[in-house]
């Protein structure tokens, strides 16, 4: 269910001030939502202390998945369910099963690991996700730190201030997705804060 | 910090071990085998075996090394700059290639001017003019054609790597360059590196094993061969260089090489054990789709039929666990990559797994199943390591271990994957 959460947003304009003000933020205690960046930067998920990613894990059982569905449905079609003889060649024809079970192996790890990563970042068709600074795909750093009922949001901003941040508010945003999005239209550039 | 190496004792004591193991084996044949026996097919077995030794190791340890020479080459084109921390292993690694390819270049003449036709069945004159798929290949497979070509080829591998290495050691005496400095010797590099990366096209990755391994089955051809080879013994050279880099940062060399760099080796280790086992594969599915006589005889001399297991089969499937399943399965995981024991231990297996398909490529050509896996095989093999080793140490103790003005210095050492 939707819910709604606010938000302390600071952005910066570069890496070297982006860096220690992350660092300063995690020491203050203060949890950070996420970093959008405009292009992805070296060694900022290592300084977030955002744990090594699954998805590479997903992507393997997504892989032997294919490999089993393939070998077990070719060898049940050409040996039980219909077995042909093809040029002389045994029923069992293995070789000839490994560029199809190549071909499973790889569609399925790779449509999987898409779908996940789609699952991961709440990407979805007709989705309207919501943009904490429409400057983050251009130039902007754009830091946003999430409120507990405990934080005292001016504190916060007084911090990012002195961390050397530029723009600094504070943004009600739906958490949570599926839900209530689809009817949200975009705003245009000039009618978000920060224009 | 200091970047001249000093070899250890243990190192040396490894290499002329090493080197003395290889003699006694050479020595043991030479007086056991009777190597200059009449070389009628299949009458003299043992001296067969002495050739056929020889042309394995000769050929697969002189294209592992030159595989190092490769790496510089494509590196240096593709102006990838996270090889410059230990560019100089690479570089010391190739230098073997001019030791190696005279003793191949000897062992290849001995064969073909020593006429022995159990080794490579063209060589027979008669047999050739009744044939009309040998009669064919005259023009290719002759003793002329053959040395010339041998001979030509070595040469030019030495002469660009010696250009590429002396290259890289004026840097060392150029001191700080500067950016139109740097872009021109850049640049002097790309245009040696393309001139040697064309020549090892024309030559490893298309006509040398043709002509070198190929052949020893006159009648059996495979277009996918060349590919096969060079797949072979460039992921062995990879595994060499991880194996030196490994060695000499344990000995506290090597300051600027990090888990990153291990990580992008252990990649390539990864990566072209795959591309070696699609092109192993590719050949084998081809032959056995199509399924002409012709054709399947290849294999049929390795693993048999349905009826009969052949007298390779054993070796056959063990070379595909080795160097397919282990690597695929191992080294897919980041951690291991990263892991500078497992690293070593993947490089060990991959170059005997690789020196194993050279034995399987060799040998049921050759000596049918009277193949033997035993002191002479192993020690012969002890004796070309040697060499390496030695080679390597030479190059390593005299001159710098690191480019420190090469130009992408500095991206090499914040490399980071």
């Amino acid at each position: 269910m939707e819910e709604l959460k606010s938000f302390v947003v600071g952005s910066f304009t570069d890496e070297k001030v982006l860096f220690p003000a992350v660092k300063n933020v995690r020491k203050a205690g203060y949890k950070i939502h996420d970093v959008y960046t405009p292009f992805p930067v070296h060694g900022l998920d290592h300084a977030m202390g955002i744990r090594e990613t699954s998805l590479h894990t997903a992507g393997f059982i997504y892989a032997i998945t294919g490999t089993t569905t393939a070998l077990t449905f070719m060898s049940w079609v050409f040996t039980k369910d219909w077995p042909l003889n093809i040029g002389g060649k045994p029923n069992f024809a293995l070789p000839a099963w490994i560029p199809i079970t190549f071909e499973l192996t790889v569609l399925f790890s790779a449509v999987g690991m898409v779908l996940t990563f789609c699952y991961l970042c709440n990407l979805a068709p007709f989705v309207k996700k919501h943009h904490f600074h429409p400057r983050a795909t251009d130039d902007l750093f754009v830091m946003v730190i999430e409120c507990t009922e405990k934080t005292n949001d001016a504190e916060v901003q007084s911090f990012l201030q002195t961390a050397g941040a530029q723009e600094i508010n504070i943004q009600e945003v739906e958490t949570g997705w599926w839900i209530g999005r689809y009817d949200r239209e975009q705003k245009l550039y000039k009618e978000e804060p920060g224009y | 910090m200091d970047h001249q190496f000093q070899l250890p004792g243990s190192y040396k004591k490894w290499t002329y071990g090493l080197i003395a193991v290889g003699v006694v084996a050479l020595l043991y044949g030479f007086i056991m085998f009777n190597p200059f026996a009449h070389a009628g097919h299949g009458e003299n077995v043992n001296s067969t075996r002495f050739w056929a030794v020889l042309l394995q190791n000769s050929v697969f340890f002189l294209l592992v090394v030159n595989a190092a020479m490769f790496f510089i080459c494509v590196t240096t084109m593709a102006m990838a700059g996270w090889v410059v921390a230990f560019r100089r292993v690479s570089e010391a690694i190739s230098s073997v290639v001019p030791i190696l390819g005279v003793i191949t270049f000897v062992i290849l003449m001995s064969i073909v001017f020593g006429h022995r036709t159990d080794i490579y069945h063209w060589l027979d004159k008669e047999a050739v003019a009744n044939d009309h798929i040998l009669n064919g290949k005259k023009g290719f497979l002759n003793p002329m054609f053959y040395a010339i070509f041998s001979f030509c080829t070595i040469f030019l591998w030495w002469f660009l790597g010696k250009k590429m290495r002396s290259l890289s050691l004026e840097s060392d005496r150029k001191g700080h360059m500067d950016y139109e400095t740097g872009k021109k010797w850049i640049w002097d590099n790309t245009v040696w590196a393309s001139l040697y990366t064309v020549v090892f096209t024309l030559t490893v990755a298309s006509t040398i094993p043709w002509l070198w391994i190929m052949s020893i089955d006159a009648h059996w051809y495979s277009t996918m061969f060349s590919w096969y080879t060079f797949a072979s013994t460039f992921v062995s050279g990879m595994s060499l260089i991880a194996l030196f880099v490994i060695y000499l940062k344990n000995r506290g060399q090597l300051e600027y090489v990090t888990e990153e760099h291990l990580h992008d080796l252990g990649k390539f280790m990864f990566a072209f054990s795959v591309f070696w086992t699609y092109l192993w594969f590719s050949q084998y599915m081809l032959i056995w789709y199509s399924n002409q006589p012709e054709e399947t005889k290849y294999f049929i001399e390795r693993i048999g039929t349905a009826e009969k297991a052949g007298p390779y089969k054993a070796i056959f499937f063990l070379n595909l666990i080795i160097n397919f399943l282990c690597p695929l399965l191992i080294l897919m995981k980041k951690g291991s990559k990263r892991n500078w024991t497992m690293v070593t231990f993947m490089a060990v297996l991959i170059i005997f797994g690789h020196w194993i398909d050279f034995f399987q490529m060799v040998m049921p050509g050759t000596l049918h199943a009277h193949y033997s896996l035993g002191f002479f095989e192993f020690g012969t093999a002890a004796l070309f390591i040697g060499l390496i080793m030695w080679g390597t140490g030479r190059y390593l103790t005299k001159h710098s271990l690191l480019a420190k003005n090469h130009p992408f210095l500095k991206e090499s050492m914040i490399h980071h994957t």
